[in-house]
């Protein structure tokens, strides 16, 4: 077991720090239905910690709690090592936490370009005077984001439907936008929910590859919903595994493979 | 007892009645919001128009008799025969259901599937339309009407109380009639909604049409039902108001009080339409009883739509309405 | 063949951004803004002033500020017949209490007061959505026109119960009261709508626009990624109410002369206000206008076509308004729910490509 407080390079090169957020026993309840019972677990800084289990199993609640969503009813979120209070979803926003949606949350009415300028809205403080006026500093701010985001767009390699009306991409298009308004905002936490879900094989893997590059290249700490094995065992450092609103397995790929309990409950035969 | 909770208690009751007729209007409202997701804010012009209908064939008029003497220049107005009321009611909802198919046939069918502005939108678009061939049809002077309802003051009433409290309350008959008479129609409504297969067809359609349709209910049908119903509790809305003030534009703006009405009540509930109505009818009384006199008077403008947003913004669903929820 | 982009490549993000990226409608609007500034003050009269330019121009501010409302970041209100009433008493107040400041500050100053009751009024947004938002505007709008009719402060006391406008000049010019001249009042009209226009154009491409569309869009999705929504939901009710109230102080001011609450800012205001922006296209400034100019010329033309052309009483010429506006509405609906606007853009898109299909 390593000891979470101190940095290691992993194989490949990159350097895991130390814990950036707990979940300590959160316990979540929807009336009489309780979602998450008493998890606990740990994400590293720069790390790819995946979150699985079978359908039902609350994970999709779980990144809600950890987005300030969701409210726990017991428990407590650490970030960097204090209690979170209690905030609203936009100052959660403000702290460095980016997500994406299971069911694509873009704003059809937007081309992608404004949709992925909306990620850099907490970077971009002009006054509405200033903006009226729009000549100075408005039109300033604006042409520096602008870069910002556009240096996403190309690391995404979404530029040719820049213009695009984002309610005419097809869907792996979507999940790819979402992405990039999710990057721009330079969060220290990326919280991606299902992103390769509808998928076929090639963009799997263009999705893959981006997931890779912004750990590597930004050193953005990434949880992540998936249901796909094979991508899961690929790119994690670490996986928790829920079952029934409960954590039934926590450690590195191999661990949970050769899991009983988790073979059980959802991998099935014991993967290779 | 004192004068002033006498007063007041008539003040109530009436309030109770012009709560029923405003939730007469308002059931109108739920039955389309429930079958289609659309917001009818033809509803009032269609118990405008329906009155107006009505008077006309009872009275023999010809109908479009102004355009008709514009252009030829004659001077007709009247084919000289009378309708008797209960023929003249049928041939009413006969038209009625004419005007369902129309709606449904030309407007309703390519607007499948669109975001409840436009729909609403849609509907304003018709109540004007509406509103202008009933005045060409039927010319826009003001006209009584009479179907034989019972009016004035209810003498039972009016001496019993008069025997308790030193002062007779003033309740109009017609105003009893219409609580009957919405009584009964709600009961109907709650059954045919719950119970029946048409029902239930009805409730899946508001739900999702595109699902609906998946699983073999005719749009079309259910639509035309809905607008048909929705079009005779119209007419009887229309009969009770016009019957009390007489039948003119002031009739369609009936609608826009239902509004406050469905707020409180929820837009998908039946009962909810009833109570919200009556919670409205006797709060806009009461209100003007009270305090009216202080600040000048004809707070009936405003107090409903006042009431609805404080008690939306605690409870936005309504008193009955379905609790939003909403997920990402 | 003449509405071509090639060869026109934008190097810089400035360039990129501006509000007429093809050189064609850039030439287009420079002709437009001159004929609007230079010519036609000279050719217009009386008739053509009241009967079309003048409300064209006022309800082309008023339709801006309900298209920001609504159509940006999808607040709908029934209420703007209210809104541009409190311009309106607000004018005149200001008017008759300070006459030596000249009526430009006075507009302005009712701009700035609806926007302060239009965002109070839109405090219930933050927990009612949708059309239960719609119908919660409407106490606004019933309790703003009692409002203005009971309290007789807002009209001096005077016994008719109606506010009239006393004459103000700006330069010497008279644009209220009755000498005025029509290339006056149409100028002093059409300097707030180029403002106003400006404003909300600049305001609508930058981040707060792109606020405001993300909570129509999507209110929830827009909270998690940080819009504050009280600030976008209030914001938009602000700006709007400013440009509300300042085409109410217009039309009173310098269009009508004289307003009686009830009359000039019923209901019917507020539907039709609404009808221009879909008509003409939610969320497009473009669309504010093509909606404003539509429903502006329609009755004219009626009742050009109706009563001097054929001869028919003017009552059936109203049934026939009635009857036409009604189906017109349903008609865009089903054709072309996204208005003028939308029509505009796919033209825009046949021409860049004509003579070629596609």
């Amino acid at each position: 077991m390593l000891d979470s407080t101190v940095s290691y390079v992993t194989e490949d090169g990159r350097t895991i720090g130390g814990v950036v957020m707990e979940m300590k026993n959160i316990t979540l309840r929807f009336g009489g239905v309780v979602a998450i019972k008493d998890i606990s677990f740990d994400i590293r800084e720069g790390e790819i910690r995946a979150i699985i289990g079978p359908n039902g199993a609350g994970k999709s609640s779980m990144l809600n709690v950890i987005s300030g969503f969701y409210v726990p009813q017991d428990g407590e979120v650490l970030f960097h090592g204090k209690p979170r209070p209690q905030m609203k979803p936009y100052e959660v926003a403000q702290q460095g936490i980016a997500r994406t949606f299971q069911n694509i949350a873009l704003f059809e009415g937007m081309t992608v370009l404004d949709n992925v300028m909306t990620g850099r809205l907490n970077k971009m403080n002009s006054g509405l005077l200033a903006q009226a006026i729009w000549r100075g500093k408005a039109e300033q701010e604006e042409i520096e984001n602008r870069e910002k985001a556009e240096k996403i767009i190309d690391f995404l390699e979404i530029q040719h439907i820049r213009k695009t009306p984002v309610a005419r991409l097809p869907y792996g298009l979507k999940k790819r936008v979402e992405l990039a308004r999710a990057l721009v905002s330079e969060p220290s936490i990326l919280l991606l929910d299902e992103p390769m879900a509808g998928m076929n094989v090639e963009e799997k893997e263009d999705m893959s590859r981006f997931i890779l590059d912004v750990n590597d290249e930004f050193g953005t700490t990434i949880a992540l919903i998936e249901h796909d094995m094979g991508v899961v065992m690929d790119l994690s450092d670490r996986i928790v595994v829920m079952d029934y609103g409960k954590k039934i397995g926590d450690g590195t790929p191999s661990d949970i493979r050769n899991n009983q309990a988790v073979i059980d409950a959802y991998l099935g035969v014991a993967h290779d | 007892m004192p004068e002033q909770l006498v007063f007041a208690m008539e003040v109530f009751l009436n309030g109770l009645m012009a709560g029923v007729l405003y939730a007469l209007v308002a059931l109108g409202f739920v039955l389309i919001f429930k079958a289609s997701g659309i917001f009818n804010y033809a509803q009032g012009v269609m118990a405008l128009f329906s009155a107006m209908t009505l008077v006309g064939i009872m009275k023999g008029q010809v109908p479009f008799a102004h355009v008709i003497n514009a252009i030829f220049g004659t001077d007709v107005h009247y084919f000289g025969w009378t309708v008797p009321a209960l023929l003249a009611i049928i041939l009413t909802v006969a038209v009625m259901v004419l005007f369902a198919w129309a709606v449904q046939k030309y407007i309703f069918r390519h607007l499948v599937g669109q975001e409840p502005i436009i729909l609403f939108m849609a509907t304003i678009g018709l109540a004007y339309f509406l509103e202008g061939v009933g005045d060409l049809m039927w010319n826009s002077e003001i006209k009584k009407l009479d179907v034989g309802l019972p009016q004035g003051i209810n003498e039972a009433i009016d001496s019993y109380t008069f025997n308790i409290f030193d002062y007779g309350f003033f309740i109009d008959n017609l105003d009893i009639v219409a609580t009957v008479i919405a009584a009964l129609l709600v009961g109907g409504l709650v059954i045919f909604s719950q119970y029946s297969k048409e029902g239930r067809a009805m409730r899946a359609v508001a739900d999702d049409h595109q699902a609906a349709l998946s699983v073999g209910v005719s749009l079309n049908f259910i639509w035309i039902m809905v607008w048909s119903v929705a079009g005779f509790v119209a007419l009887v809305a229309g009969i009770m108001w016009g019957t009390k003030s007489g039948v003119q534009f002031s009739l369609s703006l009936i609608a826009l009080k239902a509004l406050p009405v469905l707020m409180l009540g929820g837009f998908t509930s039946i009962p909810g339409a009833i109570v919200g109505g009556l919670i409205i009818g006797v709060g806009e009384k009461l209100f003007e009883f009270a305090i009216g006199p202080m600040v000048g008077g004809a707070t009936e403008n405003w107090f409903a739509y006042v009431l609805a947003l404080i008690f939306l913004v605690f409870r936005p669903q309504g008193l009955f309405g379905e609790k939003i929820i909403e997920r990402v | 063949m003449f509405y071509r982009e090639a060869g026109d490549f934008k190097t810089s993000y400035t360039d990129d951004n501006q509000t007429f990226p093809i050189k064609f409608d850039r030439y287009r609007y420079y002709v437009v803004l001159a004929v609007a500034f230079g010519v036609i003050p000279f050719l217009i009269n009386d008739y053509w002033a009241n009967a079309f330019l003048l409300p064209f121009l006022i309800y082309s501010i008023a339709a801006i500020g309900l298209n920001i409302l609504t159509g940006y970041c999808g607040q709908v209100s029934l209420g703007t017949g209210g809104f541009m009433a409190v311009g309106a008493y607000a004018c005149y107040k200001l008017m008759t209490a300070f006459p030596e400041v000249n009526i430009f500050f006075h507009v302005i100053a009712a701009g700035g007061i609806t926007a302060i009751v239009c965002t109070a009024f839109g405090l219930p947004s933050l927990r009612i959505k949708g059309f239960y938002l719609a119908v919660a505007t409407l106490a606004a709008q019933f309790f703003l026109v009692w409002l203005f009719n009971k309290v007789s402060w807002f009209y001096n006391y005077s016994a008719s119960g109606q506010i009239n406008a006393p004459e103000r000049t700006v330069f010497g010019v008279p644009v209220t009261g009755a000498n005025t001249d029509a290339w006056a009042t149409y100028l002093f009209c059409l300097v707030f709508l180029a403002i106003s226009a400006i404003i909300a154009r600049n305001l609508t491409r930058g981040m707060q626009g792109r606020k405001w569309m993300a909570i129509r869009d999507m209110d929830i999705a827009a909270e998690i990624i940080g819009v504050n929504p009280l600030k976008a939901k209030l914001s938009a009710f602000a700006v709007s109410g400013f440009f509300i109230g300042i085409s109410g102080a217009l039309f009173f001011a310098v269009y009508l002369g004289a307003a009686e609450a009830g009359d000039s800012f019923g209901i019917q205001k507020s539907f039709l206000v609404l009808f221009m922006i879909i008509i003409g296209g939610l969320g497009s400034i473009f669309g504010s206008f093509a909606g404003a100019a539509f429903l502006v010329l329609l009755p004219v033309a009626l009742k050009l076509v109706g009563v001097d052309m054929f001869g028919w009483p003017t009552d059936i010429v109203a049934h026939i308004q009635l009857i036409i506006v009604g189906a017109l509405i349903i008609i865009f609906l089903i054709a072309e729910p996204h208005g003028i606007a939308q029509l505009w853009r796919v033209a825009k898109e046949k021409l860049r490509l004509w003579p070629f299909p596609h």
